[in-house]
């Protein structure tokens, strides 16, 4: 057993030693290590968090009148709402909501946004011109207008809200992907595989690709983030999730009409997308200094 | 300097159009019939098939474009179903309270954020470096709708400082309409006390508002800062004995504007994004207030007129930032 693992080390020390590079600069820097506290215990939450918080029931929506709107106590920490409900089980549950909405957004705008932005980047010509305006049309409308247009026009709902957010969000790794792309494909290592007869297939998927990980990890940590913000900022507007659901944005839109009185109930869950947004960018602003360090600025 | 200006100015026609057949889908993917929409629920087939006939709706979807398009161009944007009024009505009197909350917003965002980030740069990994990088990165992560309820909970509910919500006390006397923004019309007729009660309106919706832009104007500012300060050049002039003063506020800073202005270009545009929120918490009568208000009554033609309006201004201040940058810096010229 230790000699298999004995020369899996071996013949894998490259990458090891690397890894604990990364692992070396990232840890570092006092804020990526904030950042990664903040996601772990986000995603932990979700994870396991039905089988931790006090009141399982309160989840989807309880009614237990006679708690109705008690301030943060021992027994609730976070208070309760309108229906009695306790807020910290609502919030924590809403980490699930959450998680998926930023998963869905960001990995839908990712399916899109790199195949369209390698063709663009690296095979060049009309393609390039024409996809990249069609990517700068939708970059010259901030995100959370248009995706309010096409959320009134599927109607409110949660998953419109999060098809909307995938259909403004993509463009931007278009963006990325496309500039990455087009500086690899002059790089010398590229240019002497084709010369040597590789297929763009094996040019893409063993050069470019793979340099290209680096940057769209990045951006997508940091989006998990942004994603989950929008996502919520359309639930506060009242186009998103819709109460009961445990949705952060929402449980702050209804808390707003029991506002001086009874601020807990919006403060908390807003609290918790504070955290959560901080935490993935804190990451994201780590992982750029390990695995893009040219680019990192600011 | 003209050709560039020319090739810029295409460009933004171009993008125009794009935004226009943009807004056209969105409409067209509609899963309600407009007609029916229109006619209301009481309606007899045969009067939705007139009513679609009378729009033009069974016409094929390229001629209902160039329709379209030729109804933007002359200004028809609708009807709002909730206010009864044209769309461009509406906007015509939204627009101004939104443009003065951004201009507000957007002055402060630079006043504060450019000499921070400097402050940042000088004082290189100090602990007000590390405070001020705290506070740039909490900036862009505060959920700005929360942010806001917070601010109007504290400042103006608990301590009563400041208004909660509106643009001008009921009681005031709006001032004569120059520009549409009470804020500066009250000030240009000389109405000191409209003007005291319009500005303590605008303090928490700008504060909130200008929060993200600030943050990310501090941070490029400080980025561009440090790189600009172990340049040569500037290197150079301290060997000369120039004072450290005139070194990090003239020399230094007139470099690192170009990407700080870049910066405040792209903010601009979502900051037009973020009234949608910030409105709907202060109750301030600008377009993002209208479009929400709009879309949650499913009335639609207010909502795509909005997206069009912030479309276009985003478009004339990313026209008005790369003209700068042309002016400023000659060798984007050709870019």
């Amino acid at each position: 057993m230790s000699a298999t693992l004995q020369r899996l080390r071996l013949e894998h020390a490259g990458s090891l030693r690397r890894l604990r590079f990364f692992a070396w600069t990232f840890a570092r820097s006092p804020s990526a290590l904030l950042g990664l506290v903040l996601v772990l215990a986000f995603c932990i939450l979700t994870l396991i968090g039905p089988w931790i918080v006090p009141y399982p029931e309160h989840a989807r929506g309880a009614v237990d009148l006679a708690n109705r709107l008690r301030p943060p106590s021992a027994a609730h920490w976070f208070g309760t709402d309108e229906m009695g409900n306790d807020i910290l089980t609502r919030v924590v549950i809403g980490t699930r909501t959450s998680f998926w909405i930023g998963l869905t957004i960001t990995g839908l705008a990712a399916l899109v946004g790199v195949p369209l932005g390698v063709a663009a980047g690296y095979f060049g010509g009309r393609v390039r011109t024409v996809l990249m305006r069609v990517t700068d049309v939708f970059l010259a409308v901030p995100g959370l207008v248009l995706a309010l247009a096409i959320v009134a026009a599927l109607g409110p709902g949660i998953l419109h809200g999060v098809l909307a957010l995938a259909v403004v969000w993509w463009p931007g790794y278009v963006r990325l992907i496309e500039a990455k792309a087009l500086t690899l494909r002059s790089e010398a290592y590229v240019e002497a595989a084709r010369t040597m007869g590789a297929s763009h297939t094996r040019i893409l998927f063993r050069h470019i690709l793979p340099n290209c990980m680096g940057p769209l990890v990045v951006k997508a940590s940091m989006d998990m983030g942004m994603a989950i913000l929008a996502a919520a900022s359309l639930g506060f507007i009242g186009l998103g999730a819709k109460p009961p659901a445990p949705e952060w944005g929402a449980m702050i839109a209804t808390g707003r009409s029991y506002m001086p009185d009874w601020w807990w109930y919006s403060a908390f869950p807003g609290l918790c997308i504070f955290l959560t947004v901080l935490g993935f960018n804190l990451f994201g602003d780590g992982l750029r200094d390990t695995l893009d360090p040219r680019s990192a600025r600011g | 300097m003209l050709r560039y200006l020319a090739r810029r100015l295409a460009y933004v026609g171009m993008m125009l159009a794009g935004l226009v057949l943009i807004t056209f889908v969105i409409s067209n993917v509609t899963p309600a019939d407009p007609a029916a929409l229109a006619a209301g629920p009481d309606a007899t087939p045969e009067m939705v098939a007139t009513l679609r006939r009378e729009y033009g709706l069974d016409r094929p979807l390229p001629q209902q474009f160039l329709r379209y398009a030729d109804d933007l161009l002359h200004g028809r944007l609708g009807r709002s179903i909730q206010s009864g009024n044209e769309v461009a009505q509406d906007l015509a009197r939204y627009v101004p309270a939104t443009l003065q909350l951004v201009i507000l917003a957007m002055g402060f965002a630079c006043a504060v954020g450019i000499p921070l980030g400097m402050l940042a740069a000088v004082r290189r990994q100090s602990w007000l470096d590390h405070g001020i990088r705290v506070l740039a990165v909490s900036g862009v992560a505060l959920p700005a709708f929360w942010i806001a309820l917070l601010l109007q909970l504290v400042v103006a509910v608990w301590w009563g400082w400041l208004p909660t919500g509106g643009m001008l006390s009921i009681a005031a006397d709006p001032p004569p309409t120059l520009t549409g923004m009470v804020l500066f019309d009250a000030l240009l007729a000389g109405e000191w006390g409209t003007f005291l009660d319009a500005a303590r309106h605008a303090v928490l919706p700008a504060l909130v508002l200008s929060l993200p832009c600030l943050a990310s104007v501090l941070r490029v500012n400080r980025a561009e800062m440090i790189e600009v300060l172990g340049s040569d050049h500037i290197t150079a002039a301290r060997a000369h004995g120039v004072a450290p003063g005139r070194l990090v506020g003239r020399l230094a800073l007139k470099n690192a504007m170009l990407p700080t202005l870049a910066m405040i270009g792209l903010r601009f545009g979502w900051m037009l994004g973020s009234t949608v929120l910030v409105e709907t918490v202060f109750d301030w009568p600008g377009i993002g207030l209208y479009a929400v208000n709009s879309a949650i009554a499913a009335d639609f033609k207010p909502v795509m007129g909005v997206t069009l309006v912030i479309g276009f201004l985003f478009m004339l201040s990313n026209l008005l930032v790369d003209l700068a940058y042309g002016w400023l810096d000659p060798r984007t010229r050709g870019a």
